[in-house]
Order: C-alpha cells, then structure tokens, then sequence
C-alpha cells in the first residue's frame, strides 16, 4: 500500500552486473518505499533473478556500476550476512538443501543470530520452538518439518513454505521474493500469498519477482515493473500485470523502443 | 569462496608446546638388546621377554603393508628411540608425588591429576612419552574388583591375567606394526572388569608423546568378564616437530558372555605443518573380540590428528547374538593422509554389526574409508549395516571408500550406503541470507554430518570433540 509519510527503503540508480564476465544487469533503476508491494515480471534471461541476487550479495555476481542505497546506506559496504541481519530478506527460487542440519536447528541459528544483531532477545531451544510453531501455523505447515534437514527431500512446494516461514522469523525490512510462486499449486499458493500478506505492513516492503499473473491476484502490487535486458522499460500500476497476461511483452518493448527512438 | 573455507578449516594446534623435563632416553636403534633393555628397565618376568623376542623375530620378516592409500617416505626403523621417560622416582605413592612440570603439562592440556579437581565420574590413566605417570581414583575402582592401571604395573601385579589375555585378539605377528609393538612396547592402560560389575565411572587414558624422536608404542587390554560393563576413553596430543614421530600402538578388547565395552577415542596427535612438514605416524591396531554370548563391543573413534593415520578398529564378532559397532568421524587437512576404517568378522550366529563412517576433507589432504565386513559360513542369520559419507571441502582434497564385503553364509544380511558431498558455495550463501556468516555455518554443516557419531560420545568427550572441530574452524573471516 502507498502511505504519504512512507520512507525510502531501496534507492537503485544505475545498477550494473556481471555473471562470469557477461553483462546481465545495464543500468537498472528502481525506487521501493516502506509499505509498498513491487512487482517485477519479464521474459526469461530479462535480469530479473539476477538483480534478486546482487542485491543479496551472491558472490558469483560482479558489480560493475550504479549503486544501491538501502535506508540510505551503501547497500555493496555490507557483506551479505549483514544485509541479511539489517533486515535485506531474499526467498530463494531454488532453495538449497542443507543435509545433516535440522531446520529447527537452522531457523534458530538463523533467528538469534538477527535478534543478537538488533539487541534482542535470544531463545532458548524451547522457547523457539513454541515460537516458530506459531509461525508455521499461520502457512499451515507440518510440524514434521522442524526435525528434518534444512530443505531435503522437501517437495518444491514445502521449499516455499519453508521460504515464507524464514521470512515470518525474520521479519525483514524489505522482502524479495524470487519467483515464489513457481512450483506451487493453486492451494499452496493461496496459503503463501496469505501469509505474505500477513507479514506486509506500513514498515517493511515486499518485491515479488514473477513470471505470472496469478500471484498478483492474491498479493496485490502497488507498482508493476516490466524488465527488459537488464533494465526496467516500464513502471505502472496493477492493471499493467493484466495487461501483460493478455497481450505478452513484445508491445511493451516495442513502445520502449519508440521512446527511446524519439529522444 | 573455497579460500575462505581453507581459511576456515586452518586451525591453530594447541598442543604443539614442549615439556622441558629430564628425560631418560634410550639410544637410537632397534635390536635384541634394545628390548632386552626395555624389559629389564620393567623388571619384566621372562614370559614376557620371551613374547617381545618372539614378536621382533617374526617382524624382522614382514614387510610394511604397501596397499593403503597413504604415501610417506621409508622409514628408517633404526633412527628411532623405542624408550623414552620423565627421570622421577620410579613408584609413586600419590599423587603429589608426580613432578610438578608434569602435572602442569596436563593441566595445560586439560588433564587434571589431582583427583580433587579432576571431571567427576572419570578415572585417568596418563602416558607421558613411554611410561605411565599416574592414574587416577585406583583404589576406589578396586573396591569394587575392578583393575586399573598401568600395563607395566599390571605386568607385575597381575601377571597370570596379563599373560592370559595378551597376543590373545592381536597375535604377536598380525601385521607389521602388530609385531613392532609387541617387541618393544612400552606402556599402556590396563583394565579388568571382573564378572558381573558395571565400572561406576569412565576409565580414560591420556598419551603424551614429548620427546622428539621416539617412538611411542603403547599397548591396551581390556577385558570385562561376564556380565561386565565399561566405558573407556582415549586422548592423545603431540608437540609440533618438524621431524615426524611413530605411533604404533596396539589395543586389544575381550568381552565374555554378556559383557559390554565402548571404547572411544580423541586421536589429536600434531598433524604436520601447512605444507606437510612433521606430524605424526599414527599407525595402530585395534581390535576387540566379541568372545561370549551377546556381548557387545562398540568403537567410536573422532579422528583429526596425525600426518598418517592407518587403522582399523575391528571387531571379531564370535559369540552368539554378539554385537559390534564402529563409529567414525576423520578430518584431515592441508597434507594429512587417513586410511582407516574398520573390519567386522561375523563368526557367531545372529551377529550383528554397524558401521557408521564420516570423513572430511580440506586442504590437500586425502581420506580414505576402508572397511571389511565378513560373514563366515556359520554366521547364520547375521545383519550388517555400514554407512559410510564423505565431505569435501575446497576442491583440492580427496575422498575414496574401500569396502570389502564377503560373504559365506545365505541367511546373512548386509547393507552398505556411501555418499559424498561438498559444501558448496551456494550452502554458505544460503546460511548467509539468513544473516549467519561462513564460520557458524560449515560449523553447523560439520556439526549436522558428524550428528550421528558424536551422539555415540560419551558426554565429556561429546564437548572435547565439538570443540576439536571449532577449533578446526577457527579462523579468520572477513
């Protein structure tokens, strides 16, 4: 939702990224203010999985210009685990599995590790346990899936879930969520959408990267950003999202193109 | 990314320093006279004499196995000294009469003598390069019936257990080290549990090897009677030389009907340097016999010392319903080389045996699983399960499994699964979104793939070994 007093979050101007010396990312911008829902869709190879990745940190991705603000600090200052501590959440498209450590152990580590890093309160095994239950509650999840390996042998659905609930932990500042919706059936998907809507407030700002429509009937953006070739060619509302579902993205490349034709 | 997880695993060794003590040191080389020196200095009986002669004949020869898969160059058997120890009264009546420099030692590695200030609930034998210097809460254990002490005390205490039960799992000429030890061992814990006690506490022994070239060859008998019960614990460290030191130890278990042993070790002899200079060779045979109707033998071994580590603790499983059981973590580093593993012999009728092996690898180093499981042709209705994972880390380390599975009789049933897996970039990454950094994170992955073994550890020695592998980890990250 818009809020008139609402604070910038992420200030993008300009970003460019490398994958093993290819440029994927050219000269993207993007402004998300404190309770706003972005939604950012495009063809395959468009940058859009990457841009979620850069901004996490990952390693294999090289910053080669532009810069990045996140509440108004040098995003590329902060190593990735300290993105993540100042509140920078990424829902994994592929979440890894980690064998060999419980998820409860991982969520906990996970948990208290942010909480020591804001001054708060650390649980205890126990105390976190009921904590978290709470939480999966809320995406209707097994409790099963506390004892098990961090994502192993989890369905693509229950990676997601598992996404969610970290996101429920952690309760970023700003949430990207990098195709969440992908391998999710109609039902899951209405149980993730619910529970991400949960989580949204006037404080925090969510980012669904998205192939589809369908997701955005159950979390409705604010703004619609279509990226092309390592950029954002259009931003407009969620009528946009409809637009895109009926007529695909080729008009919309070609009305950037005669823009960018006439300047 | 791999250089942060070599950076991770290059862990300082705590236990390099040496003890400037006086030491009586006998000259290098390795005939009959050395050992009929080493048995006089034991005022050892002529039978035993006569063993260590027997086994240096039958060693002279043997060859040095060639088929594990380690490599180091030919060791001069003469440029070693077999006897080495702390110039001191020759008995101690307690404990305050040890040399304060060798109580410091300990208390330096964690080893408290004072039984006042020891770990409740534990007794501790202590091996200072070749001879016993002390061992803890004795004559409350005899209260009980149960002996603890020193080989060499036992040598001369209790002579007729001794001679029954030595050369008995191990025979003199097993394998080539087997015979080296036998010759010129020089001392060793000694348990016996009598019919029908469950020790009250842990027994532990603690070795030190101090002097730079010698060898150290201890030599272990345990044995629980009927009905008994023990739980044993080992420890080990080294100062950090640049020469490298042998170990060839020799460790023989009995358990009689119904009686119960879990022996466990921390094996942390110093490794080597970074680039593979020094460490030692640890080369030992373990073995334990599954003599009596469901007895139970059960190793649990975390391995992260040592340039060369060879060994295999086995089980010989000839006792009806008799269980046997191996757990193993091995972690090797820069040039360390690990071939170990262990050998189950289904004798008896529904034996039964486990095996669970986790080997990591970092740096340069290689580790190797090797494991025989045996069922004999009267093993009817025996089970075997093995498990046997492997972890890589960085991309220069190897990791090979050697099972070897024979099988006599039909009814049997085995089962063996191996994986490998590496942490991968895209792991620490995850861990990372989630605000944890690299150190936290390959500590949990170890942490969560060793879970299965470490649970096996007695609870002592459960935080000696999650420290080990801290401190494996401790390094410097960004």
């Amino acid at each position: 939702m818009i809020y008139q007093d609402s604070k910038t979050l992420l200030e993008v101007h300009g970003l460019c990224a490398t994958v093993n010396g290819i440029e994927i990312l050219k000269g993207l911008d993007i402004t998300v203010k404190s309770g706003e829902v972005h939604a950012i869709m495009g063809p395959n190879g468009s940058g859009k999985s990457t841009f979620a990745k850069v901004l996490a940190g990952h390693t294999a991705y090289e910053v080669t210009g532009g810069s990045v603000l996140f509440e108004g600090k040098n995003l590329f200052e902060l190593a990735p685990e300290e993105r993540a501590r100042a509140g920078l959440f990424l829902a994994f498209q592929y979440p890894i599995e980690i064998p060999g450590v419980a998820n409860s152990e991982f969520l906990r580590l996970s948990y208290n590790t942010v909480q020591a890093q804001h001054g708060r309160e650390e649980l205890d095994p126990l105390e976190f346990d009921d904590f978290v239950r709470e939480k999966m509650n809320l995406l209707d999840m097994n409790h099963d899936f506390l004892g098990r390996s961090v994502n192993e042998g989890f369905s693509g659905g229950e990676k997601k879930r598992n996404e969610i609930l970290q996101m429920a932990l952690l309760a970023p500042r700003l949430a990207i969520l990098d195709e969440t919706d992908s391998g999710l059936d109609i039902d899951a998907l209405k149980i993730v959408s619910q529970g991400v809507n949960q989580l949204a407030n006037k404080d925090n700002a969510i980012v669904l990267v998205t192939h589809y429509q369908r997701l955005l009937n159950h979390i409705v953006p604010d703004f619609v950003h279509v990226m092309e070739a390592g950029r954002i060619i259009k931003t407009a509302g969620k009528e946009l999202a409809l637009e895109l579902e009926t007529r695909g993205y080729d008009w919309v490349s070609a009305e950037h193109q005669a823009a960018m034709a006439t300047v | 990314m791999s250089a942060v997880l070599q950076d991770l695993v290059n862990q300082p060794y705590k236990h390099g320093f040496v003890t400037d003590i006086d030491s009586d040191v006998a000259p290098k080389g390795l005939d009959e006279n050395t050992i009929r020196m080493i048995s006089a200095k034991k005022n050892e009986p002529e039978w035993l004499l006569e063993f260590r002669l027997k086994s240096y004949q039958a060693w002279l020869k043997m060859e040095e196995p060639a088929w594990p898969n380690v490599h180091f160059p030919k060791i001069d058997f003469q440029a070693i000294s077999y006897y080495a120890a702390p110039k001191q009264k020759p008995t101690l009546k307690s404990m305050d009469e040890v040399d304060p420099e060798l109580l410091r030692t300990f208390e330096k590695l964690g080893v408290p003598l004072h039984e006042r200030m020891a770990l409740a609930g534990v007794a501790v034998d202590v091996i200072f390069d070749s001879v016993s210097v002390a061992t803890t809460y004795k004559h409350k254990l005899a209260e009980v019936g149960i002996i603890f002490c020193s080989m060499s005390e036992a040598v001369l205490e209790h002579p007729e257990l001794v001679q029954k039960y030595l050369g008995t799992v191990v025979p003199t000429g097993d394998n080539f080290y087997a015979a080296l030890n036998s010759a010129v061992f020089t001392d060793g814990s000694f348990c016996f549990i009598p019919k029908g006690v469950k020790c009250p506490m842990d027994l532990s022994t603690y070795f030190r090897i101090n002097t730079e070239e010698t060898g150290q060859f201890e030599r272990t008998l345990i044995i629980a009677e009927e009905g008994a019960s023990v739980s044993y614990l080992e420890g080990c460290t080294a100062p950090a030389f640049s020469s490298n030191q042998l170990h060839a130890a020799v460790v023989e278990l009995v358990a009689l009907d119904n009686a119960d042993i879990k022996y466990s070790t921390v094996q942390n002899w110093y490794a080597g340097d970074e680039n593979g200079v020094g460490g030692v060779y640890n080369f030992v045979t373990k073995r334990g016999l599954a003599k009596g109707v469901n007895s139970r033998i059960s190793w649990t071994q975390v391995e992260t010392g040592s340039a060369i580590t060879w060994k295999y603790p086995s089980v010989i499983l000839r006792g009806d319903n008799s269980v046997g059981e191996f757990y193993s973590v091995a972690v090797t580093n820069n040039y360390q080389q690990a071939d170990t593993g262990t050998k189950m012999i289904h004798i008896g009728k529904n034996t039964r045996s486990t095996i669970v092996s986790k080997g990591i690898s970092a740096g340069r180093s290689n580790n190797s699983y090797r494991g025989l499981v045996r069922i004999g042709s009267a093993a009817a209705g025996a089970r075997n399960y093995s498990q046997c994972d492997s972890m890589l880390i960085g991309d220069q380390s190897g990791a090979n499994t050697f099972p070897y599975i024979q099988v006599r009789n039909n009814t049997a049933k085995v089962e063996h699964e191996a994986s490998t897996s590496k942490i991968g970039e895209d792991q620490l990454f995850y861990f990372a979104q989630r605000g944890v950094g690299a150190e936290a994170a390959v500590s949990a992955i170890i942490n969560g793939f060793c879970k299965a073994v470490f649970q096996q550890l007695p609870m002592e020695f459960a935080v000696e070994a999650t420290q080990l592998l801290g401190l494996k980890l401790e390094g410097s990250v960004g």
